[in-house]
């Protein structure tokens, strides 16, 4: 009785237990749904260039158990996130450079999206700080099996560091590092696209034609992670998810005419699919919206403006640019659903046009046609960076970061025209390969061509020397900038160190690569405001909304180290074999030597000069009868003394008959 | 007023054209820099810091500079093309040379295969083309940010003429490779042909596979002759001709006995090889840059000009289109090939001596014979010591203090050996006061250089105690002429050893001219008392060679041999000397501190009393 009443209490526990846990299953499927969004923006370029941004965002409640079930997000990240304690990961794949100067850096999609070439992996982790290194090492190799690309390289402590300031909310966990001369291709766009609930065969992702985005003067495919939370618990947090393809396409190539100038000021007209050869079928059905956008940038806009008012007839009829792209600069295929507007005056304008579910009947193909050549810039840095070795050979040079201000500095000094002392802050991380043998104590810093003390400009300072073989040098910068600043150039010296043998690429290397510097301006704002703010937010506005620092990275440096020629040892290993079999034989020769013997020898040669023929002939004879050698040993032994005409017989035997068989055979 | 309105506008124009590639332009404004003394400047890199104050304006030279992106590269390598062209006068081959350049740089906007940036110099080549593409280089290389204002606010009128222009100065990652392209004013009447030259500053040549890829594209791929400098009066020689012939007999024989040795070659060959390396040996030897090409060198930056020599004038050519198209084809597979790489030239071929321009004469061959020269002198300062330390104790067993001083004997002569090179020193530090001195002739400066060269030798002389031959001198003053030849012998084979490492050209042929007399030198009253046959042969010989090795003398009678035009002004010489020293070749150290106290050395064992 009492043990079946044990069992009875048993079989009660389960059902209860089982009830609360579909309960609570019930209860988190209902409440925190896996959504997911697609959207594209495009936006035309002043250098005749189109920008491509298409932005997936993928989200999921963070649950407890390793087997849970997901409908949209992809299992192998979650797994990632739960197996690491990841709070944070960013990881993107850049082919080409962003140019900075004409396609501006001071919007949300160039400060986010604008990366240095290769691959750069930062993550945040929520780990003890004694396991945060383990915990990157094991994360660099499975986003190296997951995406086919070399992350693992950056497992060695070499490769990866841990700045402070320059990444939001740090603290001791993050670690950051680049691979600067990874190739990036479709072997990594692939497992890309597999985390997409509808891959590349529906929605906006159908349009990723390969060979036209690897085309592209810019691509950058970025994977960005974090943890929202939603509520006051904190296990009711939410994963995020969010891929980004950056794609800088040329509408069309240009034909090779005469009249070039006239030509290079028309905006050429592009759809969809003149620039990816596809049309949008539809939406992905998976997807909670579909949109594409279309930015008209502020400087254009004021430009159209412009155009408007000068135009008579336009400005009579009162049409603006709200007015579904029926302007004087340009025209669109298709009307927009919406048309979001800046708050500020002259500001950018967003065309909204939501995908509908797919129909054969029609395709959404959006197009411009531009009507007059329009000339516009897009706003820029704060301050225009760019980095260069200076020196020349192999023994040291120096890194210099030479930054020039534009007009987005020149705005903020008008704006702040009351203030007297008007600063701003240029955050600066610079991270260099142990081999770069940084001298700290050497930095100098240039204000509009002048030199300065360090620390009247620097308001913190991070500095973390390189160790050989072991770690990289980090240093980070807090600069202080007045606002009517002109240029300023920061400038160290390095030694360039030596490799271990096996360490050098195979012979002629090309050289060594300097990771980019991040330039970031937490004083400036790259986000835009919108009117609307109400109706629906999707991620891409959110996240074009979002107040984030301004961000540019720098070129990559490459450094010639010196190489040493590697078929040198086998020289000197020739050499060397060659002068000690030299210097051994003779060693050896004078000491075997005995200097008794010799005497003996010169005194045999004064007796036994006149009977050389003889001898001569003897030997011949001996020769002839073969074996028999052997007892005339003792006289051959005594007549080595008089070794030199005999030798010189036998040379000359022997070239006679070469020489004959050469010249007859 | 006129020349700077057509500066301008054709320097607009080139920008125009850049712009309208989508290549980002600057304009890069630089001083002439004026050719200074700098005696201490010759092993290290060109200075920045030397703007003299007073400078004009009007003076400025301006480069156009273009640059392309590479569209998908990642911009951490450039190739530099250079056009040279003088604004304020225009001729029609550097027109063209900036036709070729403008075709290359059109194509190379366009392709998708460029990995590396492209820069386009067109270099304002008004105060020398050398100066325009250093003045460059240094900005490119060593930037200056401290920087001393001269009067900028008047002369930056010209740079801003264009709103889309980047004011500041632009970079593209490590010059990969570089490369001049320039057209021949005048037709050759042969072919179209190819001119290279390659020597930079001190004997430093380009990586070789460099000249390689030039010449295979353009021998086989645009069916170009090339050419690389020759010594052309050599080619005419008799004696050359007929050792040519003879080697070609021995070859000829020695294939016959075995086909494997293919040592000989046709006699014409041979000459123009030997014309080539000889020109090319006395380039390397000069020390002093044949190009715009050398201001890369300085940067160890491989780079060479091509001067490409149309068969007709470019004035009387009527199809520019084709030259161009076939120039600019040459030029764009050197760029390509350049591209491709995806390391860097093998480092291991920057010694050589070219004999044709396929054909080298590598370091491991070229060293045999200056080692063969450079053996004698440590062996024969070794045995002149032990002649002269077995000798000289004539007394049967000296003291032990007497001992130990002639074992010290040596020092004496070495503390004259010093001074003399001391003297060295000062005569080759002379001309930085001359040229102080306003309004001098060459001639003027020549004489008051060798007045003051004599005068101080005679005074050291006088202080150091000449033995006068008017004494009897003891036997140990006889012998002194042997250890004074043992430390010059090693002082000299010191010297040559140092100076084959900095610039093996000027050694090896320095070595040809002071070896033969430094081994032959000893006192001439020797050979005048002996009077034998034998003995005045020998004296014939020194003074023969002392007069050949002195190094005015030795100039002179090069230049009777090898240049075929006349006119030999002993002015020449000053003005040789200046270009050596203008170019900071250490070839003009040489000559001052090892060549002339050695000369001067042997000149004295040669007339030592004995």
């Amino acid at each position: 009785m009492a043990l079946l009443s044990r069992k009875g209490t048993l079989f009660l526990l389960f059902l209860f237990s089982i009830f609360l846990l579909s309960a609570s299953a019930s209860n988190g499927s209902g409440e925190e749904e896996e959504e997911f969004w697609e959207e594209l923006l495009l936006k035309p370029l002043p250098d005749r260039k189109v920008l491509s941004h298409f932005h997936f965002q993928n989200e999921a409640p963070l649950s407890d158990s390793f087997a849970r079930h997901h409908h949209l997000f992809p299992k192998s990240i979650a797994q990632l996130v739960k197996k690491f304690h990841i709070k944070a990961m960013e990881l993107s794949f850049t082919q080409g450079r962003w140019n900075y100067e004409r396609w501006g850096g001071f919007d949300p999609i160039s400060s986010h999206n604008a990366k240095p070439p290769g691959v750069e992996l930062w993550a945040v982790f929520d780990v003890p700080p004694h396991q945060v290194d383990a915990s990157w090492k094991d994360l660099t190799h499975a986003l190296s099996g997951l995406f086919c690309a070399s992350i693992n390289f950056l497992e060695s402590s070499t490769t990866y560091s841990a700045p402070k300031w320059t990444f939001q909310s740090a603290l001791g966990s993050l670690r950051y590092g680049t691979l600067p001369r990874e190739a990036v291709c479709t072997e990594n766009l692939t497992p890309w696209l597999k985390l997409l609930p509808c891959r590349d065969k529906a929605g906006l992702s159908a349009l990723m034609d390969r060979p036209s985005i690897y085309k592209s003067f810019y691509h950058s495919q970025r994977l960005h992670l974090t943890q929202a939370k939603t509520g006051a618990n904190p296990k009711n947090s939410r994963v995020v998810l969010e891929q980004t393809l950056t794609v800088v396409l040329q509408p069309n190539i240009l034909t090779g005419g005469t009249n070039y100038v006239s030509e290079a000021k028309m905006q050429p007209s592009w759809s969809l699919s003149s620039i990816f050869g596809r049309k949008i079928n539809g939406r992905c059905v998976l997807a909670k919206s579909s949109n594409v956008y279309l930015q008209v940038e502020r400087g254009l806009v004021t430009q159209l403006e412009n155009l408007q008012s000068s135009t008579a007839t336009f400005a009579a009829n009162g049409t603006n640019l709200d007015d579904f792209g029926r302007n004087v600069g340009f025209e669109l295929s298709v009307n927009p659903d919406r048309v979001l507007k800046e708050v500020e005056k002259s500001s950018s304008i967003l065309y909204e046009y939501p995908i509908k579910v797919h129909k054969d009947s029609e395709q959404f193909d959006l197009g411009i046609t531009w009507k007059h050549p329009v000339i516009w810039s897009t706003p820029h840095v704060p301050l225009y960076a760019s980095r260069f070795l200076m020196g020349s050979g192999n023994e040291r040079g120096a890194i210099a970061i030479c930054m020039k201000s534009t007009e987005s500095t020149q705005e903020l000094v008008a704006a702040n025209y009351v203030d007297q002392r008007c600063n701003f802050q240029v955050n600066v991380l610079q991270i260099v390969p142990w081999y770069i043998k940084v001298y700290y104590h050497t930095l100098q810093l240039f204000v509009d061509e002048k030199p300065q003390i360090l620390t009247d400009f620097v308001e913190r300072m991070h500095v973390s020397p390189s160790e050989d073989k072991v770690s990289p040098g980090l240093m980070e910068l807090v600069l202080k900038l007045p606002c009517e600043v002109k240029s300023a150039v920061l400038n160290i010296e390095f030694d360039k160190g030596f490799l271990h043998i096996d360490e050098y690429p195979p012979d002629a290397n090309q050289g060594f690569d300097i990771p980019s510097a991040i330039i970031s301006f937490p004083d400036f704002n790259a986000g835009l405001q919108f009117s609307d703010n109400s109706l629906s937010k999707t991620p891409m506005l959110s996240k074009l909304q979002e107040r984030s620092p301004v961000i540019s990275y720098t070129e990559v440096l490459l450094v010639p180290l010196t190489t040493p020629d590697f078929s040198m040892p086998y020289n000197v290993i020739t050499i060397t074999c060659t002068v000690f079999a030299l210097y051994f034989g003779s060693l050896l020769n004078a000491l075997r030597r005995r200097v008794g013997e010799e005497e003996r020898r010169l005194n045999d040669k004064g007796g036994k000069k006149d009977a050389l023929l003889n001898r001569v002939l003897g030997k011949l004879s001996s020769k002839f009868r073969g074996r028999s050698s052997v007892s005339s040993q003792p006289s051959s032994s005594s007549s080595s003394s008089l070794i030199s005409p005999k030798l010189i017989l036998r040379v000359l035997l022997v070239a006679g008959i070469a020489v004959a068989w050469q010249y007859y055979s | 007023m006129f020349h700077s309105v057509i500066c301008s506008e054709s320097r607009k124009l080139i920008a125009q054209y850049m712009l309208g590639l989508d290549a980002e332009v600057t304009y890069h404004n630089f001083y002439p820099q004026l050719n200074q003394f700098h005696p201490l400047h010759f092993f290290t890199s060109p200075d920045s810091s030397i703007i003299s104050k007073n400078i004009s304006c009007a003076s400025i030279g301006m480069n156009t500079v273009g640059i392309i992106r590479a569209p998908r590269g990642d911009g951490k390598e450039a190739i530099v093309l250079v056009t040279p062209y003088n604004p304020k006068k225009v001729v029609l081959g550097e027109a063209l040379s900036l036709g070729v350049a403008y075709s290359v740089f059109s194509l190379l906007s366009r392709v998708t295969w460029l990995a590396k940036d492209i820069i386009w110099l067109v270099a304002d080549s008004q105060y020398g083309e050398y100066s325009s593409v250093s003045a460059w280089l240094r900005e490119y290389q060593a930037p200056q940010f401290h920087r001393v204002v001269v009067n900028s606010e008047t002369c930056n009128e010209s740079s801003t003429i264009e709103g889309k222009l980047y004011s500041g100065f632009r970079r593209a990652g490590t010059i990969a490779a570089a490369l001049v392209v320039k057209v021949a004013e005048d037709g050759n009447h042969f072919d179209d042909s190819l001119n290279i030259y390659a020597e930079a500053s001190n004997g430093q040549m380009p990586n070789l596979d460099l000249i390689n890829i030039v010449n295979y594209l353009a021998v086989h791929k645009q069916h170009l002759r090339i050419k690389v400098s020759k010594m052309w009066s050599l080619l005419g020689s008799k004696w050359l001709n007929t050792l040519g012939v003879v080697l070609e007999c021995i070859g000829q024989y020695a294939r016959r006995l075995n086909p494997q040795w293919k040592f000989g070659i046709p006699a014409n060959e041979y000459v123009e090889g030997t014309a080539t390396l000889a020109s090319s040996m006395y380039y390397q030897g000069l020390g002093v840059p044949t190009g715009p090409h050398g201001a890369f060198r300085d940067y160890q930056v491989d780079a060479i000009t091509v001067e490409i020599s149309p068969k007709v004038s470019p004035t009387k050519m009527n199809r520019h289109i084709d030259f161009i198209f076939r120039g600019g084809r040459l030029i764009e597979g050197v760029v390509r090939s350049i591209n491709n790489l995806l390391e860097k030239f093998h480092q291991s071929f920057f010694l050589y001596l070219l004999t044709s321009p396929s054909k080298f004469v590598s370091v491991g061959v070229y060293m045999i014979p200056f080692a063969l020269l450079g053996a004698p002198l440590p062996i024969v300062a070794a045995s002149l010591y032990m002649f002269s330390s077995k000798t000289t104790p004539q007394a049967p067993v000296a003291s032990e203090v007497d001992f130990s001083l002639e074992s010290w004997k040596w020092i004496n002569s070495a503390k004259k050996v010093f001074v003399i090179h001391l003297w060295g020193v000062a005569v080759s530090l002379l001309p930085y006061f001359l040229c102080r001195i306003p309004g001098l002739t060459p001639t003027n400066n020549l004489t008051v250089w060798g007045s003051f060269a004599v005068l101080s030798l005679v005074i050291l002389f006088s202080m150091l105690g000449y033995p006068t031959s008017v004494a009897v001198p003891s036997e140990a003053e006889k012998r002194e002429w042997a250890n004074l030849k043992s430390v010059t012998l090693s002082a000299t084979f010191i010297g040559l050893s140092l100076m084959s490492v900095i610039n093996f050209a000027t050694a090896e042929i320095g070595a040809l001219l002071i070896v033969p007399f430094c081994l032959m030198a000893r006192p001439l009253m020797l050979d005048i008392q002996a009077r034998s046959m034998r003995t005045l042969l020998l004296a014939t010989c020194n003074l023969a060679l002392g007069f050949i090795a002195f190094p005015p003398c030795a100039f002179l009678l090069l230049k009777s041999a090898f240049d075929s035009s006349g006119g030999y002004n002993i002015s020449d010489y000053w003005n040789w000397m200046e270009s050596l020293w203008a170019w900071n070749s250490a070839t003009y150290l040489y000559i001052g501190i090892v060549h002339l106290p050695c000369w001067a050395l042997c000149i004295h064992i040669l007339f030592h009393p004995s």
